[in-house]
Formats: structure tokens, C-alpha cells, sequence
């Protein structure tokens, strides 16, 4: 079936009949680029959209004292709630099941101080499992750590933007900032795919914070972060039972909507991991119907090259051609194109994809690709279709008596 | 060579049929050169067509070199019509983007032949029909009388036994006619069996014995003094 007498007849047939070639080749080449084009910026889409609102750690729950509104145990109302370093005992005590992670914040806005140059920042005292909870990337030295907390250091991980506008190209690490009366040593510097806000963020050991702050307990707030396998249904049922705990342990009443706040960070990325999906169908959707287009075009222009064919198969068949060489004659030249036209459509749509990369991330598509299986099941399947949408004609092609389709003008 | 006994065909036309070939007989020998008469609508294209296995019998006996041809499948009809039969048609129905050369090599191509005995053989026959100069023309770079040269040349490169012409001079003017029918003449003399279906008498007189079709019956069978060429 395959021999080089036959491939022969076929190039030959290839050659004289250019235009037929060029638009069969053309359809295919043209369907495996827009379906490459487009399933790429499906998924810039999709990666912007990650970007945004996939980054912060997605199994956080976020604590915030508030005041209270009812009076209750022989407690006034409009009593002020704090959280005290207790709390984070209590929680690791009483929640070993749920949680992963746990970390204070105290925020506080404060001029820095380098060789005479002053700016304000703000200045974030925490654990070193924030670093897990915000995700924050480092890109020299390291976060606070464990020993830090412990010993009260004057240690400091700065943001990006914070070395940059402070030390321009000097190297920030082991050099030492101003807060306030004391001299804090740059342990680490850090990045955050946030954005620019939080690139210009202090991070300090929460007790050192304390230690300045006269020697005090007090936390601005908790951030919680559960063991993922615990689902939404747990993570709901975590966030119940740790309001419970809370509004116990400061004597809060039960019903009381404002002493105390937790955010749960599930029920958004639930949405969002929703509307991602969608945005998934969608690239699915387009990606299979270029691809069906791809195969109606293809097979509308087979079954017009068979038409046309019709008396020269009726010539050959005259001539002593028999059912299955017409068929092969014809699948083969059509497999042959396709595979052809199909591969360079991928190569050139690959070869824009990765040629556009970022330009377009303005209009939120970031890094379109398409994955090398994708590329190539899409083209094997236009190939296929191709084959098909020959064969069909090329069969009836084939067992038309020869009388009737030399009579085919 | 050729032994047919009986023949019948008709065509469905919607609810009527039409009785084309009504039992024909005849005998036809290696060596002959048979004119197949008739006016149009006489049968006799369907006659031609059914001895070239381009269409099939209803009924009655085909014998071609002493083989039964009945109940082909369309793999075995191919290959006896590539092996026993040549075929020219009135509208020549050489391949339009394929070259003299190509042309009369392809049923060679289906013969399985080697490219270069191809080449070879198909040239031979070019020569033969005097169109050596022409093997690279397109056909749309041909006259009509270079055509049929050509298609003759094909129909001859398979060795066939026998030559089957459909009304070869009636797409062509008096003196292509004739020597298209001088090269028919020639052919025959080598001795290779024809049948030329016509419905002009004066080509039918230039072979050597008249069938004469009338309502799909053979109305006349006789030898007739040749007008040679």
C-alpha cells in the first residue's frame, strides 16, 4: 500500500493539482492555528485569573477582635476585645485536628531610617508561619524564623520595593535600618506576587513588637490556616467551633455579631475556584469547536476534491484500477496533506503563542500555551476527521460503476 | 475471441423500464476488425459497454478468450479490464494534468510494472501513433486528432486482446477521422482484434465486417469489402 511507486503517483498528483492541494492544506493548517491561538489564550486567561486570586494561601481563617454589642456575664456592651498571646496557645492546645498553621499580626506604620534618608512603611509583626499563610516568596536570606520569636531579636525581612527604595543597588542584607530608637538588622528580602503593596512591607518578630511596645501581650490579630483535606464542610465547621471557643474564653455573648470577626477565606476561594472552572468549560468550548470547524471545513473540501475527481476515477478504473487502490489513492494524498498542513499550522501557532508571552498581559492574558498533548491530539484529530471525511466519498467514489463516472462531466 | 450469446439489458426509468438490448448473438474471432452500425438509441454503446465490464449484462452469455465473464466483483473486473481490454473513447478522457507520457503509461501502472519499463513501454507506443515529439504535452496542449492518438496509444500499451473504440472519430473532422481510422487499420493489421461502435457508414466500411444494431437487435451481420486507408 505503501509503495514508492505509489507515493510517487501521489506527489505527482499533488503537484499538478496545486490548487486543491493549497486548499485542503490551508483549511487544516488554518483550523490546528486558530484552535492552538485560541486554547493558548484560554489558558493566559486562566493563568491571569490564577494569579489574582489564587495566590494568598486558600485555607485561612482570619481573626479580628471587635467591640462588643450586647452586655453579657455582667460585662457592659461596647467593651473592646483583645487577643493576647494566650489565644495562640489555646488554639494550638484545643485545635490540633484542624490546624496547619497559626500566626499574630500587629500592624503598625513607622519611618524607617537608612544613612539619613527617612520614609514610613508598614510594619508587620508576626510568626514565621505567616511566610506559608501570604505565600511570601524570598528571594535573599530568609524570613523571620523560630529563634527570632524566642530570643526578641532585632532581625527584619524587607519587601522588594522596601530594599529598593532604601538601599538603590546597595545589598540590603546585614545592614542595619533605624525604627524608631532602635537599629533593626535586614535578614532577608522577600517578593509577593500580590502586587506592589504588599512588596512594600516590614516584616518583624511579633515579640520584639511587644518587647517595644512596653513589654506587653497584645495581638492585633490571628491568622489560622487549616489542613487542607479538611474541605469546605470542615473548614465551616472549624470556623464555627473556634467562634465558639473565642466568645467563651473573652465572655462575649453568643449572639453578639461584633465582638469578635472571623473571616473565612473558603467560601471566596470556593467562587473563585468556580468561576476558574468556567473559564475552563469555556476555553474547552472554544477549543472544541474550532476544532469541529476545523473538521467541517476539511471534510466539505474532501468531498468537493472527490466530486471533482469523479471522471478522472472513472478513467482510472477504465484503465484497470480497482475499488481499493482508488481508495487508498485518495486517502493517502489526503492524509499525506493534512499531516503536512497539520503539523506546520501547529508549529506556526505554537511558534506565535510563545512569541506573544507576556505582551498581551495587559488584556490579562499571561503566558498563553498550549500543552504539547493537546497540541497534538487536536491535530491528530483534524488528521483523522480529514481521513474520514475522504473515505466516505472516496468509497461511493470508488464502487460508482466506471461507465457512470466517465459519463460525469 | 469474443462469444456472446443471448444478451439482454434494460434500464430502470422510474416506473418504466427500457429494453435497450433485446438477445443478441454474435462471434467475433481473433484478427477482426468489427464495425458495431446503428443510429442513436440502437443499443449499441451499451453493447460496448458490457463487453468493456463497464456495465453489466441482465441476462444471456459472455465469453471473452474463453472466459465466463458473470458475477465479477469490481477488483476482478478491474483487473481483467486491464488485462484483456483497451479502451477509446469519443471524448478522449485522457487525464487533464497528466502528460501524453503519463497518460499512456498509467494503465501500465496498474499492470504493477516497474516505472522505468513503464516509461519505456509507454514511449514505444507514442512512437507507434507518431507523437514521440509530443510526450511531454498536456492534453489541453493536443489536437483532438493528437488526443485520440494518444488514448489509442494507451489503449494499446497493456497489450490488451482486444481494442474497444466508442465512437473514436466523433468528436474529430473527416481527415482526423480518417487517419485515426488508418491507425485503427494498422493496429489491426498487426493483429489485434477491434470493434469500432459507429453510426457513420463510411467509418464502418473501413473495417472489415458490419454489425448492424436496430432497436437492440442485430438486424444485419455481414463481411464487407474493407476501404483501406
Amino acid at each position: 500500500m505503501f509503495s514508492r511507486d505509489q507515493w510517487q503517483e501521489i506527489f505527482e498528483t499533488i503537484r499538478k493539482n496545486k490548487l486543491r492541494t493549497i486548499l485542503s492544506g490551508f483549511t487544516v493548517a488554518l483550523g490546528i492555528f486558530i484552535f492552538i491561538i485560541l486554547f493558548g489564550f484560554g489558558n493566559g486567561l486562566k493563568n491571569s485569573f490564577e494569579q489574582f486570586f489564587l495566590d494568598d494561601a486558600t485555607n485561612t481563617l482570619w481573626l479580628y477582635p471587635g467591640v462588643t454589642s450586647k452586655a453579657y456575664q455582667g460585662f457592659k456592651d461596647n467593651r473592646r476585645i483583645e487577643f493576647e498571646n494566650s489565644d495562640l496557645i489555646d488554639i494550638k492546645e484545643n485545635f490540633t485536628f484542624f490546624l496547619e498553621n497559626i500566626t499574630p499580626r500587629i500592624n503598625r506604620r513607622e519611618v524607617l531610617s537608612y544613612k539619613g534618608q527617612s520614609n514610613i512603611y508598614n510594619i508587620r509583626a508576626v510568626a514565621p508561619a505567616h511566610q506559608n499563610v501570604e505565600k511570601t516568596i524570598i528571594m535573599k536570606g530568609r524570613f523571620i524564623n523560630q529563634k527570632d520569636i524566642d530570643e526578641r531579636t532585632k532581625n527584619i525581612t524587607i519587601g522588594r520595593l522596601v530594599a529598593q527604595d532604601i538601599f538603590k543597588k546597595e545589598d540590603p542584607m546585614g545592614k542595619y535600618i533605624e525604627i524608631g530608637e532602635s537599629a533593626f538588622k535586614v535578614v532577608g528580602v522577600f517578593q509577593d506576587k500580590s502586587g506592589d503593596r504588599e512588596e512594600r512591607l516590614v516584616y518583624l518578630p511579633y515579640t520584639t513588637r511587644q518587647l517595644m511596645e512596653k513589654n506587653n501581650d497584645k495581638i492585633d490579630q490571628i491568622i489560622v490556616s487549616f489542613k487542607q483535606e479538611l474541605g469546605y464542610v470542615g473548614a465551616l465547621a472549624f470556623e464555627k467551633q473556634l467562634g465558639d471557643f473565642f466568645k467563651s474564653k473573652k465572655v462575649i455573648d453568643p449572639t453578639d455579631k461584633s465582638g469578635l470577626y472571623i473571616r473565612n477565606t473558603t467560601e471566596r476561594v470556593r467562587q473563585n475556584q468556580r468561576f476558574a472552572s468556567t473559564l475552563q468549560i469555556i476555553v474547552a468550548f472554544v477549543g472544541i469547536g474550532t476544532l469541529i470547524a476545523g473538521i467541517i471545513g476539511i471534510s466539505n473540501i474532501m468531498v468537493f476534491v472527490v466530486k471533482e475527481r469523479t471522471k478522472e476515477l472513472g478513467i482510472r478504473k477504465a484503465l484497470g484500477a480497482n475499488p481499493i487502490s482508488i481508495v487508498a489513492m485518495i486517502l493517502n494524498e489526503s492524509i499525506f496533506i493534512t499531516t503536512l498542513s497539520g503539523i506546520f499550522g501547529l508549529l506556526i501557532g505554537i511558534f506565535m503563542l510563545s512569541r506573544l508571552d507576556d505582551q498581551l498581559e495587559q488584556y490579562f492574558i499571561l503566558d498563553p500555551y498550549v500543552d504539547s498533548l493537546t497540541a497534538l491530539i487536536a491535530t491528530f484529530l483534524l488528521i483523522f476527521f480529514g481521513a474520514i471525511a475522504g473515505f466516505i466519498p472516496a468509497k461511493r467514489a470508488a464502487s460508482i460503476k466506471p461507465i457512470v463516472a466517465l459519463r460525469d462531466e | 475471441m469474443i462469444q456472446i450469446s443471448n444478451l439482454h439489458k434494460s434500464y430502470k426509468m422510474g416506473s418504466n423500464s427500457l429494453h435497450v438490448l433485446k438477445g443478441i448473438n454474435f462471434k467475433i474471432d481473433e484478427g477482426e476488425l468489427v464495425a458495431i452500425m446503428g443510429s442513436s438509441g440502437s443499443g449499441k454503446s451499451t453493447l460496448l459497454n458490457i463487453l468493456g465490464m463497464l456495465d453489466i449484462a441482465d441476462e444471456g452469455n459472455y465469453l471473452l478468450d474463453n472466459v465466463l465473464i458473470k458475477d465479477l466483483t469490481e477488483t476482478i473486473a478491474a483487473n481483467y479490464r486491464n488485462r484483456f481490454l483497451g479502451f477509446v473513447f469519443q471524448s478522449f478522457n485522457l487525464i487533464n494534468y497528466k502528460n501524453a507520457l503519463e497518460n499512456v503509461a498509467l494503465p501500465l501502472y496498474y499492470q504493477g510494472l516497474r516505472r522505468k519499463t513503464r516509461q519505456q513501454k509507454a514511449l514505444e507506443y507514442l512512437k507507434k501513433v507518431g507523437l514521440l515529439d509530443w510526450a511531454k504535452h498536456l492534453p489541453s496542449e493536443l489536437s483532438g486528432g493528437q488526443k485520440q492518438r494518444v488514448a489509442i496509444a494507451r489503449a494499446m500499451a497493456s497489450e490488451p486482446k482486444v481494442l474497444l473504440a466508442d465512437e473514436p472519430t466523433g468528436a474529430l473532422d473527416s481527415n482526423t477521422s480518417r487517419e485515426v481510422m488508418s491507425l485503427i487499420q494498422k493496429i489491426n493489421d498487426e493483429g489485434k482484434t477491434i470493434l469500432v461502435v459507429t453510426h457513420e457508414i463510411d467509418i464502418a466500411k473501413m473495417c472489415k465486417r458490419i454489425i448492424t444494431l436496430k432497436d437492440g437487435v442485430i438486424i444485419e451481420d455481414k463481411k464487407t469489402d474493407q476501404i483501406l486507408l
